[in-house]
């Protein structure tokens, strides 16, 4: 209704233009004046952002509910955070230590293993990198669980002393007058749990530079105490790693003359009793809970996997594994990706194969028959594409079982034996031989559609000059449905390699894909890294195809129905 | 078809070794399953050759002699093998009685050129049969499950009951359990809950994205097109676990509203594929004559645009439901308890305890899939005759 008016104006508007036009020789003008060219590029321009807008929705749409979580699969794939997230101080230690040397870090390390499983226990967050570490070596699972369980009592000899040394020691009050700064204590001191949040914990000034080791541990205590466990921390009594901290600011190299904040005389009275203190030595106290922790490979698995992001479970997908000397193969008995990837990738041709096969004759007789009778026909292999695919699977486990109606029907016929019925399923037989029948469709309709363009009368013609039935089919008919084949065969190929649910139902431990590992190691093992680098290789793979059926056929080109 | 080739009687010499030949295929089951395989075969092709011979040459009354065949074969099964052995009866006598005239009167000829020489004529037959055969293949595992169904036991194949057709054989119990059983009716309600949503959702964005895409100037249309079809390339257990890994960093993971969101991820390549092959049809100066006339793009678009495509739509969101409601892989992993599908159901019953009720609900489905399958080759008919193409 709007459009009318302008139209009218633009239609004056044009023969104004013509007129100016006329007067001078300058660049062509469209109606509002402005030279053509920029007038017709500003109207592509609108157009292209039109078709830009009602695209975005649905562009944005998929990036986040689908190539957001391929994306995020990736990264799972070689993001590692959990070492150095858990064992924070060990991992900065161990980057000294030298991992072809012959001998376990020294004690230094020890001891900031300690404390960082000390906080790791608290969290219950030492189990989770046990059996993260177990991917790799096996048996470091129990060894965390029961290092965590000791973990706790191995420095309580500071505790005691410092305890024994002064009363000042025993309670959290007393530890955060002088750890905390004023205005928290301020704050803290209002505080009742009705409030809601505590006011987080702040160090007070000077401190850390005092004691850097127990400000750092005491930190991290005060925010587990108030987000995690959500107790009152200026209630709570310290943990033992605290004292050990302390015990090492005290004996180590400090400034402490310099400080003069509260605590100050308890503090330099302790660190005179401190030097006399009984100390433990962490090497040996972690050799008591496990030989393990002497040995080289735990702290070679350790440093091999501290860094952020590790290749390390894309070399386990491939049947590598990361060692101090780089890559290198696993033991023969341990590679069972390879077979597995293989195995996809022969049983997938396999399938394509036998697709090809059964298709072609049935996409050329559809082709070739009368109209009628080929859509007939055409209903025999759309209502297989259209059923559901657990019932097709289901079909098909009832079919092949020992007791199905296959082996029924083969004994009642009396061409096998009750005793040696045909084992067809949960095999790879079973896999072929279900997913064959599943994915047929897939290559008949796109085989289909290229015959029906193929001219009957090419074929005639090679036979009237004198071409056998073999060589009119060989030489003309079958090079230009090569692109049927081919897209087909793509595919079915494509479909086939990142099958799940049919290898799972028939497919038993012989027949199934490395989709099955995945999910096997997605919802069982809990190995997700490991999982999302098999996937990525699949994708991979997929992708090549995919970007392969693109250039082949064109994805605008895929027909359904 | 029209007859291509004027047809004549054959010699007894052609037409009675080939029935024999059948009669001899037909033989060996028969041989086998009565424990001689020779008997059988030799026992089929003299009776079948002699029964052509017979049927032609002495009887010669066509509609007769094939019933008396019929009859008479389907007693021998009957003798042999009870109720089963009068079923095969009467199809083997029908067949053979089919056969002869059908060898002895020259009609096999008819509807193939005449210049095809006699092997090309067999060639002609046997490549028929071999179609045949995998549309057998293809079809079977869809119609056995159908009367596996109303099996009376808990078994996954015919009973001696089933087969002897004695009505204590069938039963409806799969079915009762199915509407009666808590588990299957909330997978179903489930099911039912996710599917129309996922749909909707992918038709309406999907429809839009397409209209967008087949404007003249897109700006990198082969990219947006490429990743608006990864979800279908992209193999399910892919997008599964990518989807669980990142759905539960964002909640979504175990929650109805996650399912729904995949499952539209999923079912967007089907609409985009079937709405962009409907708008090649699309003529696209019946909107600028919408305009022209005073139209807003709005009006334009449903009442020009949307009429003429939503054949298109409509199938796109029949693929895309179909998808939704078959899909199991991605829901067994973003979906949780609250979630089970009918798929997934079915799914835990074929893995875990196994239960007939599997083929009762197979069988729903397929009915429903043949529902679907209609609407959907109607409706593309009448796009096919809205372009001005003549149905295929």
């Amino acid at each position: 209704m709007s459009e009318a008016p302008t139209a009218q104006t633009a239609s004056s508007h044009a023969a104004e233009a013509r007129i100016a036009d006329a007067a001078h020789t300058g660049p062509m003008l469209a109606a509002d004046g402005t030279p053509l060219k920029k007038s017709l590029n500003r109207a592509l321009r609108v157009q292209k952002m039109r078709a830009l807008a009602l695209v975005a929705p649905l562009l944005i749409f998929v990036l986040v509910t689908f190539i957001a979580p391929i994306a995020d699969m990736l990264f799972r794939s070689v993001e590692n955070d959990i070492v150095s997230e858990t064992l924070p101080r060990t991992t900065t230690m161990l980057a000294e230590w030298d991992a072809k040397s012959t001998d376990i870090p020294p004690e230094p390390v020890f001891e900031a293993l300690y404390k960082d499983m000390f906080f790791a226990a608290e969290a219950k967050l030492h189990t989770r990198l046990g059996s993260r570490l177990n991917y790799e070596l096996t048996g470091t699972s129990s060894l965390f669980r029961k290092s965590g369980r000791k973990v706790e009592d191995m420095g309580e000899v500071y505790q005691d002393q410092f305890e024994v040394q002064n009363d000042f020691w025993k309670t959290g009050e007393n530890w955060n007058s002088f750890m905390a700064s004023d205005a928290w204590l301020a704050a803290m001191a209002d505080w009742k749990p009705a409030d809601g949040r505590q006011p987080a914990f702040e160090l007070r000034d000077g401190i850390a530079s005092t004691l850097p080791a127990t400000s750092a541990a005491y930190v991290q205590y005060a925010d587990f105490i108030q987000n995690v466990d959500e107790k009152n921390l200026y209630k709570t009594d310290p943990w033992a790693v605290i004292y050990s901290s302390l015990h090492e600011d005290l004996t180590g190299e400090n400034d402490l003359a310099a400080y003069s904040g509260p605590a100050s005389a308890e503090l330099s009275a302790a660190a005179t009793a401190a030097a006399t203190f009984e100390t433990v030595n962490f090497t040996e106290a972690f050799a008591g809970i496990d030989k393990d922790w002497t040995t080289l490979e735990v702290w070679q698995t350790i440093k091999v996997y501290s860094p952020k992001f590790t290749s390390g479970y894309f070399l386990n997908a491939v049947d590598m594994q990361k060692s101090v000397d780089g890559a290198e193969m696993r033991p023969e008995n341990q590679q069972i990706y390879g077979i597995l990837f293989w195995r996809t990738m022969v049983m997938s041709m396999a399938i394509t194969l036998s697709c090809i096969l059964l298709g072609y004759p049935v996409a050329w007789i559809l082709a070739n028959l009368p109209t009628r009778q080929a859509n007939l026909l055409m209903i025999l292999v759309l209502l297989p594409f259209w059923t559901s695919l657990l019932v097709r699977t289901s079909a098909w486990k009832v079919m092949l079982q020992q007791q199905g109606v296959i082996n029924d029907t083969l004994v009642w016929l009396g061409i096998v034996g009750t005793d040696d019925r045909l084992a067809l399923i949960n095999n790879q037989t079973g896999t072929i031989i279900a997913m064959t029948h599943i994915l047929l469709p897939f290559m008949i309709l796109p085989m289909y559609s290229v015959m029906q363009t193929i001219q009957p009368t090419y074929l005639r013609a090679a036979k009237s000059l004198g071409a056998t039935n073999w060589t009119a089919f060989w030489r003309v008919y079958f090079p230009q449905s090569i692109p049927g084949i081919g897209a087909g065969s793509i595919l079915v190929f494509i479909l086939a390699i990142g099958y799940y649910i049919t290898p799972a139902i028939v497919g038993g431990t012989s027949g199934t894909f490395i989709s099955n590992r995945i999910a096997y190691h997605i919802s069982q093992s809990l190995n997700w890294g490991l999982g999302a680098a098999l996937g990525a290789i699949l994708l991979a793979a997929v992708l090549l195809l995919y970007y392969a059926y693109d250039k082949i056929v064109g994805i605008d080109n895929v027909k359904l129905g | 078809m029209v007859a291509l080739t004027p047809i004549s009687r054959t010699e007894p010499a052609f037409y009675v070794p080939v029935v024999a030949a059948f009669g001899a295929f037909f033989g060996i089951f028969i041989g086998t399953g009565q424990g001689n395989l020779i008997l059988g075969v030799l026992g089929g092709a003299a009776l079948m050759g002699l029964a052509a011979f017979v049927l032609t040459k002495l009887i010669k009354v066509e509609k007769a002699g094939r019933w008396a065949l019929t009859v008479l074969v389907a007693l021998g099964g009957l003798a042999l093998a009870g109720i089963p052995g009068l079923v095969i009866g009467v199809f083997f006598g029908w067949f053979f009685g089919f056969l002869s005239f059908w060898l002895y009167e020259g009609r096999y000829r008819a509807k193939i050129p005449p210049y095809l020489t006699p092997g090309q004529v067999f060639w002609h037959f046997a490549f028929r049969t071999i179609c045949g055969s995998i549309f057998v293949f293809l079809i079977t595992p869809i119609l056995v499950v159908m009367p596996l169904s109303f099996n009376a036991e808990n078994f996954f194949t015919f009973t001696p009951e089933m087969l002897r057709f004695d009505p204590a054989g069938y039963s409806l119990k799969h079915y009762r359990d199915f509407f009666t059983n808590d588990a299957w009716q909330s997978a179903m309600m489930n099911s039912l809950k996710i599917a129309p949503v996922a749909t909707l959702l992918s038709v309406s964005f999907g429809t839009l994205a397409a209209i967008g895409l087949s404007q003249p100037h897109v700006p990198f249309r082969r990219l947006i097109m490429a990743i608006l079809i990864s979800p279908m390339i992209v193999p399910l257990i892919i997008s599964a676990a990518g989807m669980y890994f990142f759905y539960s960093r964002i909640g979504l993971q175990g929650t109805y509203i996650g399912v729904v969101l995949a499952h539209a991820a999923l079912g967007i390549p089907f609409v985009i594929i079937t709405v962009t092959a409907t708008l090649v049809g699309f003529d696209s100066s019946l909107t600028r004559a919408a305009a022209n006339m005073g139209a807003n793009p709005v009006t334009t678009f449903f009442r020009v645009q949307m009429p003429l495509i939503l054949p298109g739509v409509i199938s796109g969101g029949l693929f895309a439901f179909i998808t939704s409601f078959d899909e199991v892989v991605v829901v067994l992993f973003v979906g949780s308890a609250g979630q089970k599908t009918l798929p997934w159901q079915m799914f835990i019953g074929l893995r875990e305890q196994i239960s007939p009720t599997i083929l009762a609900v197979a069988t729903i489905l397929v009915g429903i899939s043949i529902c679907l399958l209609t609407v959907v080759e109607l409706l593309r008919r009448r796009s096919e005759r809205m372009r001005g193409m003549s149905p295929s």
